[in-house]
């Protein structure tokens, strides 16, 4: 099996890393190189897509083992495809040449709806642009990843996943009354109320100002750390990229 | 996972928000429409036919040479309906030492059972309801009658071996015409009068009645049991045998109302899919959203269907309330122009019709959007430019087409006039869209001729072309269904107006001797009367067709065998009349006069099943005659001028002539001459159809009524289309109205941006919908309504000043809301 190793570079001099490998938690899944239980693997994953110049290869050839636990930071330059790798590890998009194991499963095998009985249960999201249903409150937009995951008693996990954000005396807030930090943190708790195996967060902190986004980094660590969940991260900000355990670098659909 | 939970309370949550808003509004206002039309159409249907009855004087009448049988009543009583009886024989009534014949009309409790007799004191006068039947021993004369005989009310009258009081003048009863043969003055009385005069004795010629009225459903199960119960000899006729002159109206305006119907449907058909358009587009991101936190794709699919359902549902109730109410309010207004009073009251099959078509609607028009909404891959989470793949072409206009397909039909229920309309509606809309992508095109080149905020406007149109040709299409129909109605509407009203002038005839001169001619003309004319043409008239029977004897031959129309058997009004003339004319073969020539040709009306051809050359055998006054089918006539029945099913030329008939007959226009105040002209021509039959006229008259009125009210409710849907085409488009302007204002235009820039653009979109509508409008109403006017068609360049005009400026304000009032946000708060939130 392809390692980490073979196409990223790793960099492991991010001081402040919110977990460590011996943090993580017993998942099932492939044996990631050095002994850890791989939680997300990428196995020589290209996605092309046309364009009026012809195809366009986005992301080319990348493979990649994500350890269980381990906190992994997409860093790149603006079209380097970090993104459309994100979608291609969550199975949001299906690869054009290669495949994605998500706890041993493999996710270009399954059909759309597979797929996202698969996201329903292990993965959770966190958007740059929050992505909160605006017809929905804090509270019902918590509640929604465990009614879609077939969960009985929504409510009391996620009122209480909300106490940990801060947002308890905002629960019945619809997102337009809330601001743009208390929007992501809605976000966070809508993330994290599923306990998911992995959070993919695709610029958590990109559409705040440098305070409101620090806390919002801050946020997201504890609560990974608190939850043991898989974090992988795509942003530009470098403070948080460096608070992650494993910096992958992209450029033009490559890793570097 | 419970759906229907899950897709009720996001719904109360989008509702909240004000997402289905507009949704919701163009579906309750499609079903306000179908209901709304729905009732009206039924109620009116029903009243008319209800008036058209009273030419029976009853639902059902069974017409036989003896006694109708006692069963036929005691089960009519059974089944709950009214009956009464009628014997109808000619006698010579006597006062003192003067005599006349007259059609002694004996009636018992009850009659008529539809329609009603009017009576006055003096002859002639205008006639007030009597309000039941003559008492016993008092008769009841009508003016040509009591002139004849010099009597007066109060006066005593010898009917046979009775002597009996007059007690009124009869003015009119319901089932005095429809055919004007053997005409003579009219006697009513009392049927318990009937033995005290001894006029029915073995070998009296009486003609007796009965008759039946009651609900829809029992009248039509008795009218069954009747046909198969009924005796030789007897004869039953409904409402499909009552006047022609009513069938046709009847018919008519049924057509007509529907075709109006059809149109608002399909206006709200175009509201729903703009909609549900808008719907889906608002929707992308959280279908996206609801996959990537692991909904599937069918859970999407059932909770946007479900909330749509449920969208569907409010719909039916609100707009099924504000149906009832809207038609509950014309009941009222009709209530003043009714014989009867009252509409009959509103059955609940619109409400069920309204509700099977709003989803109906939904399932041709939202429900391809919505498989495509759930086709709307999780990556668009990430990336907003991703969006469902585009769909199959069958997918996405085929179940449209089929509703569509399937609501003309329902609404026609013809398929020569479907596949005319459906025909002409596509190639319509095919030209809308063409000549739309055209004004597209164009509106790019000419952006740089005017200012910015044309070049604004302008740019809009061209960017958004498949929108903008969308927009134009719907604009388009929308307008042109309104002009469409009114270009029809001033059609109708002035063709009614053409066919039912203020001096149309109202009295018909019967049985005038061919020596009495001139001076019958003579004293008509100079009392003021304007008389229609004089024509001939014999009696006689068709014997054979074909040389096949007419009993032998299987008539495939029901009222063939009837109207080949029994006895014709026979006339000749050189001339064809102004109200006729020629659908088949060709009228005779003066070389041809003496030849054995006839022409017949297109009524009696269809019934019998006529074709050109033919030949009919015919029996008059004992010859035989044996013509050829020469031509086939269209006649205007409610022209009420002379007019005969079977016309031959000169030269055959000249030696069976009997009398002649001929109509008149006649001022009330001239009228009054009528008492001398009667004393002057005793043999002359006057027959008073001001009444009848006035049944039509009111017939019109109403039909007229509901045809306004038919158009406010298109008016109403062509404006959801309106409100739901610039809704669609609201998103897009408020983020360029952000941008813009944030570059430096001012609001008043963009203002007229706007105005600018949909100024030209309503312009180009305007100027297809004109040209459509002119092309259908030509069309239907001309093919369906059987009118004359004339071009009226003001209602055009009008049309399009009406669609620009619709147009316009809509778009100005939709958009103003936009336009005033503040751009920071919808840049910050990125759409």
């Amino acid at each position: 099996m392809p390692t980490a190793a073979a196409h990223g570079r790793e960099d492991r001099t991010g001081a402040g890393r919110e977990d460590a490998s011996g943090d993580v938690a017993p998942h099932a899944g492939a044996q990631a190189s050095g002994g850890v239980c791989s939680v997300l693997t990428a196995e020589r994953l290209s996605k092309q897509v046309g364009s009026p110049e012809g195809p366009l290869t986005i992301v080319h050839d990348v493979s990649l083992d994500i350890a269980s636990g381990e906190s992994v930071a997409l860093v790149g330059a603006s079209g380097a495809g970090k993104s459309t790798l994100l979608a291609l590890l969550a199975g949001l998009d299906l690869p054009t040449a290669g495949r994605v194991l998500l706890e041993g499963q493999d996710l270009t095998a399954l059909d759309e709806d597979g797929r996202a009985r698969l996201r329903a249960q292990r993965v959770g999201f966190v958007f740059q642009s929050f992505h909160l249903i605006p017809a929905l409150t804090a509270l019902e937009n918590v509640m929604l990843p465990l009614e879609l995951a077939g969960h009985a008693g929504a409510r009391e996990p996620a009122l209480e996943t909300l106490r940990r954000v801060g947002l308890a005396d905002r629960t019945g807030h619809y997102p337009r009354q809330l601001s743009g930090g208390e929007q992501q943190r809605v976000a966070l708790a809508r993330a994290f109320v599923t306990k998911p195996a992995v959070l993919f967060a695709d610029e958590p902190t990109g559409n705040l100002d440098a305070a409101t986004g620090a806390r919002i980094g801050q946020l997201l660590f504890e609560m990974n750390a608190g939850s043991r969940t898989t974090l992988v991260l795509v942003t530009h900000d470098q403070d948080l990229a460096e608070r992650c355990r494993r910096v992958v670098h992209m450029e033009a659909g490559r890793l570097l | 996972m419970r759906p229907i939970r899950l897709a009720l309370r996001m719904l109360g949550r989008e509702w909240r928000s004000g997402e289905l808003g507009v949704l919701l509004l163009a579906l309750t206002l499609a079903v306000a429409t179908l209901t709304g039309v729905g009732f009206l159409v039924g109620r009116i249907r029903t009243a008319v036919a209800m008036q058209a009855t009273q030419v029976l004087a009853a639902d059902l009448r069974v017409g036989s040479p003896r006694p109708i049988s006692n069963a036929d009543f005691a089960r009519a009583r059974l089944d709950g309906l009214r009956s009464a009886r009628t014997a109808d024989m000619l006698s010579v009534v006597f006062d003192g030492q003067r005599s006349q014949l007259a059609d002694i009309y004996a009636v018992t409790a009850g009659y008529p059972l539809r329609g009603g007799v009017l009576v006055a004191d003096q002859p002639f006068a205008r006639g007030e309801p009597a309000g039941g039947i003559p008492p016993r021993g008092v008769v009841w004369l009508d003016s040509r009658l009591l002139a004849a005989l010099g009597g007066h009310v109060g006066s005593r009258v010898s009917v046979g071996a009775a002597t009996l009081r007059v007690g009124r003048v009869l003015i009119s009863r319901p089932d005095q015409g429809g055919t004007f043969t053997g005409l003579v003055p009219s006697l009513l009385m009392n049927a318990a009068d009937l033995p005290r005069t001894r006029l029915i004795e073995p070998g009296s010629r009486v003609h007796y009645s009965a008759l039946f009225a009651g609900q829809h459903a029992p009248i039509k199960a008795f009218k069954t049991w009747l046909e198969a119960h009924l005796s030789p000899g007897e004869h039953l006729r409904d409402i499909a045998e009552a006047s022609p002159q009513i069938e046709s109206a009847v018919e008519r305006d049924g057509r007509f109302l529907t075709l109006s119907s059809l149109i608002a449907v399909l206006l709200c058909a175009a509201a729903v899919a703009m909609s549900a358009r808008r719907y889906v587009a608002r929707h992308l991101d959280l279908v996206a959203l609801l996959k990537t936190l692991g909904a599937s794709r069918n859970l999407t699919l059932r909770l946007t269907a479900l909330q749509l359902l449920a969208v569907a549902m409010l719909a039916t109730l609100a707009g099924a309330t504000i149906g009832y109410l809207a038609q509950a309010w014309l009941a009222r207004a009709l209530r003043g122009v009714l014989a009867e009073g009252t509409l009959p009251a509103a059955g609940l099959t619109p409400v069920g019709i309204g509700a099977l078509t709003a989803v109906a609607l939904l399932a041709g028009f939202a429900l391809p959007p919505l498989w495509q909404l759930s086709r709307t891959p999780a990556v668009r989470v990430l990336r907003r430019d991703i969006g469902p793949p585009p769909p199959a072409v069958l997918l996405a206009f085929g179940p449209a087409v089929a509703v569509i397909g399937a609501l003309i039909y329902w609404v026609v229920l013809d398929w020569k006039l479907f596949v005319e309309f459906t025909a002409g509606l596509a190639v319509f809309v095919g030209l809308l869209t063409a000549a739309g992508a055209m004004l597209a095109a164009a509106a790019t080149r000419l952006r740089g001729r005017v200012g910015v905020a044309w070049r604004y406007g302008m740019a809009n149109l061209g960017r958004r072309r498949t929108e903008s040709v969308a927009q134009i299409v719907a604009f388009g129909v929308g307008t042109m269904a309104l002009l469409l109605l009114g270009l029809i509407r001033n059609e109708l009203d002035s063709g009614w107006r053409r066919t039912l002038p203020t001096d149309l005839p109202n009295y018909f001169f019967i049985n005038i001797p061919p020596r009495g001619r001139g001076a019958v003309l003579d004293f008509l004319h100079s009392h003021g009367a304007r008389t229609a043409r004089m024509l001939p008239m014999m009696r006689g029977r068709l014997t054979e067709i074909n040389g096949r004897p007419v009993g032998s031959v299987h008539f495939q129309e029901r009222q063939g065998r009837h109207f080949a058997m029994r006895e014709q009004n026979l006339t000749w003339t050189a001339d064809l009349g102004a109200d006729n004319r020629i659908v088949a073969g060709r009228w005779w020539t003066r070389a041809q006069f003496g030849e054995p040709l006839v022409s017949v009306a297109t009524e009696f051809e269809h019934w019998l099943g006529l074709r050109l050359g033919d030949e009919l055998t015919f029996d008059i006054a004992g010859n035989t005659l044996s013509v050829r089918v020469a031509s086939v006539r269209k006649v205007e029945w409610d022209s009420f001028k002379p007019n005969f099913l079977i016309e031959f030329p000169p030269g055959l008939l000249e030696k069976e002539t009997g009398t002649y007959l001929t109509s008149a226009y006649l001022t009330p105040a001239d009228a009054r001459s009528l008492a001398a002209f009667a004393r002057r021509f005793p043999g002359v039959s006057i027959f008073d159809i001001e009444d009848l006229l006035s049944d039509v008259r009111s017939m019109l009125d109403k039909a007229i009524l509901a045809v306004q009210s038919v158009f406010l409710f298109t008016l109403l849907a062509g404006l959801t289309v309106l409100l739901a085409a610039v809704q669609s488009s609201r998103d897009e302007r408020r983020y360029e109205s952000a941008m813009l204002r944030t570059l430096g235009a001012s609001r008043a820039t963009v203002m007229k941006g706007v105005l600018a653009e949909f100024a030209a979109l309503g312009a180009l509508a305007g100027v297809l919908a004109v040209a459509g409008a002119s092309a259908g109403a030509w069309f239907l006017t001309t093919h369906v309504l059987h009118l004359r068609y004339a071009f009226d360049p003001w209602a055009c005009v009008m049309g399009f000043a009406g669609a620009v400026v619709l147009v316009a304000t809509s778009g100005w009032l939709a958009t103003r809301t936009v336009v005033k946000q503040p751009p920071i708060g919808t840049l910050r939130a990125g759409t």
